[in-house]
């Protein structure tokens, strides 16, 4: 089979995870006890039942589900994912706003797992079991144990408040103003901790298990340098594994960004998501996680096909 | 010599003459020892990796500080016949004070203003509502270290069964169950739990079923995989050729493999949820604030730092509850890593070791 | 002097379990253009002898001591880059399991003209005319086309036959066969050989061909070593080792061998094991299983002799058998028989001396 058919196939697989996706996101919203509208309202007192039972017809809530879930879909699929309930503002507008900064936060993370783990991920490998393996080990280990709201407190504590290198809080600029640049450092680099710290263990030990295998020993064999050895042989094996967690890291750069963007108070939809379930926002809260679902699909996609591209024996069966 | 070419035929060599004489000499066979089981063969090379027995020590003591910090009374249980009253079930009290005495409305402790730093009697400061920070942190515990644990095992259990079953079975009841396991990991965990907890509020069980709810689907991906692969050997044909059932060849046969990953795994998890819960608790999501749970007193000191240099920052709400999520998290990472190691140092290359060969 | 010299050459393995002696003290000679053989049980060290000459012992192995003369020069003695100018040019190696030796992301034409591209100086459409006319050498139909296919779209023998021409890609003088054969089935395996034997008469290449069955041993080679537990056993012209084996351990292998119109009604083996090369036994390794070891073979470690004279023989020598009986220290002797078929029964080792008590 090709890779374009390959491609196919997965595209076609897509469309019932997607389905899947949505339903997931509505089923979670229908979760609260006493339903939306019990949510919205929260405890106060001066609504009574009819009230409750007017706001429910008014939000189409007294539907049965299945009504109330292609209604959603259907204005979702022709691009209309509400209003802020409180305020009337479209929620596409909102969307639209805050998720460059949230992309460019996941890509600033990318870029350092990148360069921090691939060259360690090598070196590591390269040099097993002695000091600067022991050593690449226990900094990875505990790059992933970071818990990475303390990771930015600390940040702030160590760079902004004692040493005022950096703004506290992001102003309210344009993305593409160089000011921003500056501002992403801090939050880049916590969320760009945990993912190369991530990424390096996967990379390490992937590379070890390939040194192992015969057809290094045979590379040798034949007289090739160390360098080709590891460059050629042992890298490309290796760089498949990093296409299988891909989506995997993808996942845990935007779970990230919820808690991240908090601290640094960083305009993007994992801030605005947190927002949205303080004020309880029912319409932005099941928005953000059906685009955060689709992108992951999306993501997922990309990396198998990467992976498809990579390793031969998967597209020639 | 015959130089002929021919059938060559020897006899005189007997197999008898050395089975039955007596040992010429004190070398003995190697049989004994390899019938260590591979579960005694783990631990023991995990007792060797020292950074895995830290962790398992820290762990260990991180737990009991959690248990032994103040008392635990369990007032359900006074709806019993013989009980009268809420009944303590833990006596002791290791940390100093209540987690939730404001110090200078105390006898004795007036003097204490809100973030005072560090001293002999309150070795980790004051936080911001003039409690002592050391007796919260050394509490804080309870909250993340049981949901972790409780969460972990709650999934462990679900997650092999749903991949056992979807494993074993095969075909299209497979195909249907790994499609849902697909959809599942189309969200981040975090922001599932989030949703889950906008949802359901705040609150213990709360969290613990946000964690739960779809917590489950890795392990379900990975048993499966394994149940697959191992379904293909070799070992599991020639036991259902030899007759065996179905189920006893699940359970002696491809089990004991299958488990092993999940365990690295559930370790692994329950660093991750731990860190899951703190971060709940610290977008103010988890429980009320004034908890002494470690995520929601760092959302407590969140606002200081904002102040800007100049003032007085109070850096020791910010680093002592997340140091101790910080230990406990890396602990549970070693011993994972630890297990993990142990249980690859079974596989390795004969070559390696000098023999086959 | 011999295209190929190994002194005294040692090999050990620092592993957790211990020191694993793996090649203790080995001496052998191949000529240009000759076929050697070197047979023995998995663990013997047959592979680990191989992987020495390229000098791709890595951690925890270690080459002790010993020499290893290739056209004159010791290869232990080089730099790196002289080692890796041997490798694949004048000395090169056909791995055991064809399957794990091939890289499966790269073409089969890419991996075998490497070799070429490197050491031949040769532009890449030059490397890829002599790729192809190598594939076409052993017998892989549609060679142009196949040069661009994955190993894993060739069958198993194919895919032998593909490492059979990416180590002869570059000419070597001198080839490894490490158990070419022992992956493949039977009608494929005398293919191959045949394959082996051709291309090596035919480019005048000596090949040292490593296996456990004397089958292929009794095929393809001139002389033959057997191995045991690290040691040479026995040294001799493949004729002299069939016909008249001297050492007990082959006369062993001989025998087990199962034969049409055998009056046995078991099959015959070696009783016991190969032991394990970190507590090898006393004296001799092989006394556990030998039928006709005495109290001497426990406390004397035999040396490599003549077995006509008793001397100790030095590297070159056509004949040696490491057995205390032809030192005359045993007193009982070896009464063993060989018997071909056509002439009467020839008795091995007692008839030869004349000290039996």
């Amino acid at each position: 089979m090709s890779l374009r058919r390959f491609i196919l196939r997965r595209l076609l697989l897509v469309v019932p995870i997607m389905f899947g996706v949505s339903l997931i996101t509505f089923g979670l919203t229908k979760l609260a006890p006493g339903g939306p509208i019990q949510l919205i309202i929260g405890f106060n007192p001066n609504i009574g039942p009819q009230d409750i039972a007017s706001l429910r017809a008014q939000y189409g809530l007294d539907e049965p589900l299945w009504r109330q879930y292609l209604v959603w879909i259907g204005n979702v699929l022709q691009g209309d994912l509400g209003e802020v309930i409180g305020s009337g503002r479209s929620v596409n507008g909102i969307l639209l706003r805050r998720i460059p900064p949230t992309i460019a936060l996941g890509l600033f993370g990318w870029v350092i797992a990148l360069l921090v783990a691939i060259p360690t991920g090598i070196y590591a490998a390269v040099n097993k079991d002695q000091f600067g393996d022991d050593v690449s080990r226990v900094v990875a280990l505990s790059g992933i144990s970071l818990p990475n709201f303390w990771l930015g407190l600390m940040l702030i504590l160590l760079f902004s408040v004692k040493m005022n290198l950096f703004p506290v809080l992001a102003p309210r600029k344009p993305l593409w103003h160089p000011d921003m640049l500056w501002y992403l450092v801090l939050p880049g680099l916590t969320i760009g901790t945990a993912s190369s710290a991530t990424l390096m263990r996967i990379m390490r030990s992937s590379m070890a298990q390939e040194m192992n295998k015969e057809y290094v020993t045979a590379a040798r064999a034949k007289g090739l340098p160390e360098r080709t050895v590891v460059l050629k042989h042992v890298l490309r094996n290796s760089l498949i594994s990093v296409a299988t967690v891909a989506a995997f890291l993808t996942s845990g750069i935007l779970a990230g960004s919820v808690v991240v963007e908090t601290v640094f108070n960083w305009p993007g939809l994992g801030r605005t998501l947190v927002q949205a379930v303080i004020a309880r926002e029912i319409n932005l809260i099941m928005a953000i996680t059906l685009f955060t679902g689709v992108a992951l699909v999306v993501a997922n996609l990309l990396a198998d096909i990467a992976y498809a591209a990579l390793d031969p024996r998967i597209t020639y069966d | 010599m015959s130089t002929q070419r021919g059938r060559i035929q020897i006899s005189g060599f007997e197999p008898e003459r050395v089975t039955e004489r007596e040992s010429l000499s004190d070398w003995v066979e190697d049989k004994g020892t390899a019938t260590e089981s591979r579960w005694q063969r783990t631990w023991r090379d995990f007792k060797r990796n020292r950074s895995a027995m830290i962790g398992l020590v820290v762990v260990a003591v991180m737990s009991f500080l959690a248990v032994f910090a103040r008392p635990i009374t369990v007032s359900e249980l006074s709806a019993l016949p013989f009980f009268s009253g809420p009944v303590t079930v833990q006596p002791f009290a290791i940390a100093p004070f209540d987690p939730t005495a404001i110090l200078y409305l105390q006898p004795g402790h007036a003097d204490v203003q809100p973030y005072d730093p560090p001293s002999l009697e309150y070795p980790m400061g004051i936080d911001g509502s003039g409690r002592d920070l050391f007796s919260r942190v050394l509490y804080g515990g309870r909250y993340s270290i049981s949901i972790g644990f409780i969460a972990v095992g709650l999934t462990v259990f679900v997650g092999v069964v749903y991949g056992a079953v979807s494993g074993y079975y095969g075909g299209w009841v497979d195909e249907i169950m790994m499609r849902v396991l697909d959809v599942i990991f189309a969200f981040p965990g975090l922001v599932l739990a989030l949703v889950i907890v906008a949802m359901l509020g705040g609150g213990y069980w709360q969290l613990v079923i946000a964690f739960t709810l779809f917590g489950w689907a890795g392990y379900a991906r990975l048993i499966r995989g394994e149940i697959l692969s191992v379904k293909e050997n070799e070992y599991v044909l020639a036991a259902k050729a030899l007759g065996a059932k179905d189920r006893s060849i699940i359970f002696r046969h491809v089990a004991p493999n299958a488990i092993a990953p999940v365990i690295v795994q559930a370790s692994l998890a329950i660093g991750t949820t731990v860190i899951g819960v703190a971060a709940l608790g610290f977008l103010g999501l988890g429980f009320p604030p004034g908890t002494p749970e470690w995520g929601t007193m760092l959302d407590q000191t969140r606002q200081t730092l904002i102040q800007g240099p100049g003032g007085k920052i109070p850096w020791w709400a910010t680093v002592y509850p997340g140091a101790a999520i910080f230990l406990f998290v890396m602990s549970m990472n070693l011993i994972g890593d630890g297990i993990n190691d142990a249980l690859d140092a079974q596989e390795g290359g004969a070559v390696a070791r000098g023999g086959g060969g | 002097m011999a295209l190929l010299e190994v002194d005294d050459l040692t090999v050990k393995f620092y592993t957790e379990e211990g020191v694993v002696t793996a090649v203790d003290d080995l001496s052998y000679r191949v000529e240009r253009g000759e076929k050697f053989g070197i047979v023995g049980e998995s663990g013997a060290g047959k592979s680990v002898t191989a992987l020495s000459l390229l000098r791709l012992i890595r951690n925890p192995g270690v080459i002790e001591s010993g020499s290893i003369r290739f056209d004159g020069r010791d290869i232990l003695e080089m730099t790196d880059s002289e080692v890796r100018d041997i490798r694949g040019n004048r000395m090169a190696m056909i791995f055991q399991d064809a399957q794990s030796a091939l890289n499966p992301v790269y073409t089969v034409g890419d991996q075998i003209s490497e070799a070429i591209t490197h050491h031949m100086n040769l532009g890449s459409s030059a490397a890829r005319e002599r790729t192809i006319q190598l594939l076409d050498d052993v017998g892989i139909p549609e060679p142009e086309a196949r040069y661009s296919d994955y190993p894993h779209q060739f069958s198993g023998g194919m895919q032998q036959r593909v490492v059979i021409a990416m180590a002869l890609s570059c000419d070597p003088d001198f080839l490894i066969a490490d158990e070419p054969t022992t992956a493949l089935d039977v009608t494929i395996e005398a293919k191959i050989l045949e394959l082996i034997e051709e291309l090596a008469d035919e480019y005048d290449t000596a090949v040292q061909l490593i296996t456990h069955d004397l089958g292929v041993i009794a095929e393809l080679c001139d002389r033959v070593m057997v191995m045991y537990a690290g040691r040479p056993v026995e040294k001799a012209p493949v004729e002299d080792l069939y016909y008249d084996p001297k050492h007990p351990y082959t006369v062993g292998l001989m025998s087990s061998i199962p034969r049409v119109g055998e009056t046995r009604d078991r099959l015959q083996t070696i009783p016991g094991t190969m032991p394990d090369l970190v507590e090898l036994p006393s004296g001799c390794s092989f006394h556990p299983r030998c039928p006709y070891a005495e109290e001497a073979c426990t406390r004397e470690e035999p040396r490599l002799v003549d077995p006509a004279t008793g001397d100790e023989v030095t590297a070159d020598a056509e004949r040696g058998a490491a057995c205390l009986e032809y030192t005359g220290a045993l007193a009982q002797g070896l009464d063993y028989e060989i018997e071909v078929e056509g002439s009467g029964p020839e008795p091995g080792a007692r008839a030869a001396e004349g000290d039996n008590v």
